[in-house]
């Protein structure tokens, strides 16, 4: 499978994607953010980090850059795409994911490990886990915070637009363990045609049992599936 | 503009050195040159009042490639491998301005690691603030905290371990030092010298500004009322274009176009463009109109004086400045020569082809003012207070009000504002005796740590030198990794006072004593007097930054407890030593008499031991006994397990206080299954060591047999709950 990773100047997970893709078997080409056509990929990822140093709003700079004309193209077209947190907030600074992502509840950054439990896994990219499975991820961002309207978020619900959500260790839903803020405890979104993927834990980090856990190994394996 | 005695003073000059630098110049400077010589005389860059006690320091050893003088240290790692690193302070500004001033601490410290050609892979930090009911502290605690994280989590250098503490010490001057640890070959190490005549002199990275205007000269005085109109002289930091910078610098590296290379970071284009020079031997050109500026009609002098932070200045190969050029500008930085070196051994100094000043490069480096300041030795203070007489507390009162004190409590609420994982390597997060980091796409690891005990060197700063590289040894043994070597930021007062310049004499004849006996060399530091407010200083804080080597990250160990059933046998004697202590401190508020001794041969005996059992497997968990004593140790492993642990009475000591909470020194706590313990303690007593069985590994209850028994989730929670409840204080 041809990976394509996006390279904004304040990615700085890139290296990181990179190194899981290249593990699990993809072709991976990085792609820098002033080229102006994409690699011939079945899934174009766009990393974490601060694109353009986050200035005016995160993502915002990033959304507006020359490659990301290509990535909605490709995007409108089927490929698949998965940003991770930074990416998520440039899905949705493009229009390519519903809602927004606002500053979390406390108002500081996190960093730590958090439980997702994976809620829908009839599609491309959870078709490895099982339903219901709780997974060990790590977070790190300043705007984790997802929030959209009542509509969208009953759509979401409805049409099975969310796969992950955050948890307890036990897997209760509760706002006790969100750690963000965000509605319903989403940490991540689908597109209606679920090809693309937007969402705030970092399963490249959750590969190698020596570093922490390995649940983000099936995230890209289910891919390959 | 004729120059005053007013002028002189504000510069940060005395009259003495005044004259030495007409003399140097055979002339009077004039204002521009003025301010180049003040930059450069200070004591920040000149180090003149510790220069010939930092030169005891032991700083060779087979594994050092580069000790101090350079933008950092280098350590052999073996095969091709190096590690760069070393720690700073940015105590001054981050008081005047805490986001801006640890931010820029932070991105500081991380140019002197890639200049040196290492890619960052962590950041580590040490902290001292106030009382927690100081009117300031708690905003500077959140503006620190954010500070270094923002920079850190932007730039994208897992920030991995630290230090925080709080003392009246500080009230008036915090502490925030900041530590980088970068990977490099070893054959690819950049240095600062200067080479060659008629090289160009290159400019790189942001635009010069007006902020940061004699930073360095602030942070070489003492603070008073006024210190907060000092607020223009903090720097401000924009980890992005750093970012930008460290990755063309690093692009740039990989072929031969740069000669040598160093950072704008204190005194700015003055102390980066004179010290290349000076190492080699050469004068500078700099045409200071090419400069690329921030603001319109920036004067020379503002130009030279700038710090201004994201600026490099590189030395480089003939005919190699157009390839170099388009790197830079596919990372939309800027690229300007100019420069360049010559055979005058002076600093020239044009603005649009008119000569503005010129120096002799060795008035402002080598014939820098050297002190030998007149200081006094500390006695060893006596033991006066008898326990006895003490009001009486029971075992699990005390342990519950030092578990939730600021300075013991848990301190996720810090290290979860910063991103510990991002380039997936680091294997060992904070919270343990020392983090561990994987050398990307390979076996080895490096253990890295930072400790202080301001305390013990401030009641006899001989021992309380020999305590923190002890320390710092310690915390890297207990988590399987070979100590090599380590990087020092010393925070001290004014050196002007006798008292305090013998607190920095002798504390750095501790440090030097334990580096040599541990072969434990010093690679690279930082030093910081004037920390004090009108005549108030604070306590001797050195800061010690350690690195050890594991070769396989499979060795590695935690403290956390791993096996019910299994035996914590403590490695060393107790004496029972409650001076200086946690406990004394907390429950009774003693603050007098002696710091715990060091025994540097038991200490190395002990530490080499332990090494051996973590890579025969015969331990599961090591934890280093250290402030607290036993208890709190134990407390510790069992806090960050899942499990309990039933503790045993003492045997020979018999008050209880004095065995528990007792800080005496070279200790560990190692957990051993029983299968295994006749194995340790055979290799423990070929070795000589002293062991000790103090409690066994159990499901959920924290116990002392006969005293009390906690759940560990209340004693978590116990442990947790401070730094939350401060915040909405």
């Amino acid at each position: 499978m041809n990976s394509s990773v996006i390279v904004f100047p304040g990615s700085n997970c890139d290296r990181d994607i990179a190194v899981a893709l290249e593990k699990l078997q993809f072709k991976n080409t990085m792609v820098w953010h002033k080229e102006t056509s994409l690699p011939k990929s079945d899934l174009i990822v766009i990393p974490g980090g601060f694109s353009y140093g986050d200035y005016l709003r995160s993502g915002a700079i990033a959304a507006k850059s020359n490659i990301l004309n290509e990535v909605i193209k490709a995007a409108n077209d089927g490929c698949l795409v998965l940003g991770i947190c930074n990416g998520f907030q440039i899905l949705t600074e493009t229009g390519l994911l519903k809602g927004v992502l606002l500053r979390n509840k406390n108002l500081k950054f996190i960093g730590k490990d958090v439980c997702v439990k994976a809620i829908n896994t009839d599609n491309k990219f959870c078709n490895k886990y099982k339903k219901n499975q709780i997974l060990k991820f790590n977070i790190a961002h300043n705007e984790g915070n997802y929030f959209t309207n009542p509509e969208h978020l009953k759509e979401l619900e409805d049409k099975n637009l969310i796969p992950f959500k955050y948890c307890d260790q036990q897997g209760n839903i509760n706002e006790e363990n969100n750690p963000n803020g965000s509605l319903n405890n989403i940490a991540g979104v689908f597109n209606e045609k679920k090809n693309i993927l937007g969402m705030m834990p970092h399963p490249e980090r959750m590969i190698d049992q020596i570093v922490s856990k390995n649940d983000g190994v099936n995230l890209f394996t289910s891919l390959l599936n | 503009m004729k120059i005053t005695n007013t002028i002189v003073e504000k510069h940060g000059l005395k009259s003495d050195e005044y004259s030495r630098i007409k003399e140097l110049l055979k002339r009077e400077p004039n204002l521009l040159e003025l301010g180049i010589f003040s930059a450069m005389w200070n004591e920040h860059c000149s180090y003149k009042s510790s220069r010939i006690h930092l030169k005891n320091l032991p700083t060779k050893g087979k594994n050092v490639i580069q000790g101090p003088g350079e933008n950092a240290g280098v350590i052999d790692i073996g095969d091709d491998d190096a590690i760069v690193f070393k720690i700073e302070s940015h105590n001054h500004p981050s008081y005047i301005e805490p986001y801006q001033g640890a931010a820029t601490g932070v991105g500081g410290i991380l140019r002197d690691v890639f200049t040196m050609g290492a890619r960052p892979i962590a950041l580590l930090n040490s902290i001292h603030f106030g009382k927690p009911d100081h009117p300031k502290t708690k905003t500077l605690l959140n503006g620190v905290v954010s500070g270094i994280g923002g920079y850190g989590n932007c730039i994208g250098i897992p920030t991995v371990a630290g230090e925080i503490k709080f003392d009246s010490t500080y009230n008036e001057n915090i502490l925030v030092n900041a530590m980088a640890v970068g990977h490099a070959k070893k054959n690819k190490i950049f240095y600062s010298k200067a080479k060659g005549l008629n090289k160009s002199v290159v400019y790189v990275g942001s635009k010069t500004g007006r902020d940061g205007i004699h930073g360095a000269s602030m942070a070489s005085a003492e603070f008073d009322e006024n210190s907060a109109d000092k607020k223009p002289t903090v720097q401000v930091g924009d980890p992005f274009t750093e970012k930008l910078l460290m990755e063309a610098c690093l692009e740039l590296m990989k072929d031969n176009s740069i000669i040598s290379i160093q950072d704008m970071g204190a005194a700015g284009l003055t102390s980066s463009s004179v010290e290349m020079a000076s190492k080699g031997n050469l004068g500078i050109e700099l045409h200071l109109d090419r400069v690329p500026s921030r603001e319109e009609g920036m004067t020379p002098y503002e130009i030279m004086l700038s710090e201004s932070q994201e600026r490099m200045l590189i030395i480089m190969e003939d005919n190699k400045e157009k390839t170099a050029k388009k790197i830079f500008e596919k990372w939309d930085l800027d690229f300007v020569v100019i420069g360049k070196t010559t055979d005058t051994n002076n600093l020239t100094l044009k603005f649009n082809n008119e000569l503005v000043g010129e120096i002799p490069i060795d008035a402002l480096a080598s014939k820098a003012p050297l002190y030998d300041r007149k200081w006094i030795k500390t006695k060893l203070p006596e033991k006066k207070i008898n326990t006895k007489d003490l009001k009486k507390i029971k075992l699990q009162d005390a342990l519950i009000k030092i578990l939730s004190s600021p300075n013991q409590s848990n301190k996720t609420w810090v290290t979860e504002q910063f991103d510990q994982m991002v380039m997936t390597d680091t294997i060992q997060r904070s919270g343990d005796d020392a983090a561990i980091i994987k050398i990307h796409k390979k076996e080895k690891a490096i253990a890295v740590t930072v400790d202080s005990s301001a305390n013990y060197c401030k009641a006899h700063p001989l021992t309380g030198g020999k305590q923190i590289v002890c320390e710092s040894w310690r915390n890297l043994v207990s988590v399987g990794a070979k100590p090599i070597a380590i990087t020092n930021c010393l925070n001290f007062g004014n050196p002007e006072n006798p008292k305090i310049m013998g607190e920095f004499a002798e504390c750095l004849l501790g440090i030097k004593e334990a580096c040599e006996f541990l072969d434990y060399p010093v690679v690279s530091g930082n030093v910081s007097f004037y920390n004090g407010t009108n005549k108030k200083n604070i306590d001797p804080t050195p800061v010690i930054g350690g690195v050890g080597l594991i070769k396989e990250s499979k060795n590695k160990i935690s403290h956390s407890l791993k096996k019910e059933g299994s035996i914590i046998l403590q490695v060393g004697k107790t004496f029972g030593h409650l001076y200086q202590s946690i406990f004394f401190k907390e429950i009774y508020s003693i603050t007098e008499g002696p710091p715990p001794e060091i025994n540097l041969s038991n200490e190395k005996n002990n530490g080499e031991t332990i090494l051996k059992l973590i890579n025969f497997k015969l331990v599961d968990s090591v934890h280093d006994i250290s402030s607290g004593g036993l208890i709190l140790a134990l407390a510790e492993m069992s806090m960050s397990s899942k499990f309990g642990l039933k503790i045993e009475k003492p045997k020979k000591l018999s008050n209880l206080m004095e065995y528990y909470f007792g800080e005496d020194q070279g200790r560990y706590l190692l957990e051993i299954e029983p299968k295994n313990l006749e194995k340790v303690k055979k290799i423990l007593h070929e070795n000589n060591i002293f062991d000790e069985k103090v409690a066994a590994v159990q499901k959920n209850d924290f116990e002392v047999i006969d005293e009390f028994k906690i759940d560990i989730n209340e004693l978590r929670k116990i442990n947790n709950s401070w730094y939350n409840k401060y915040q909405w204080l």
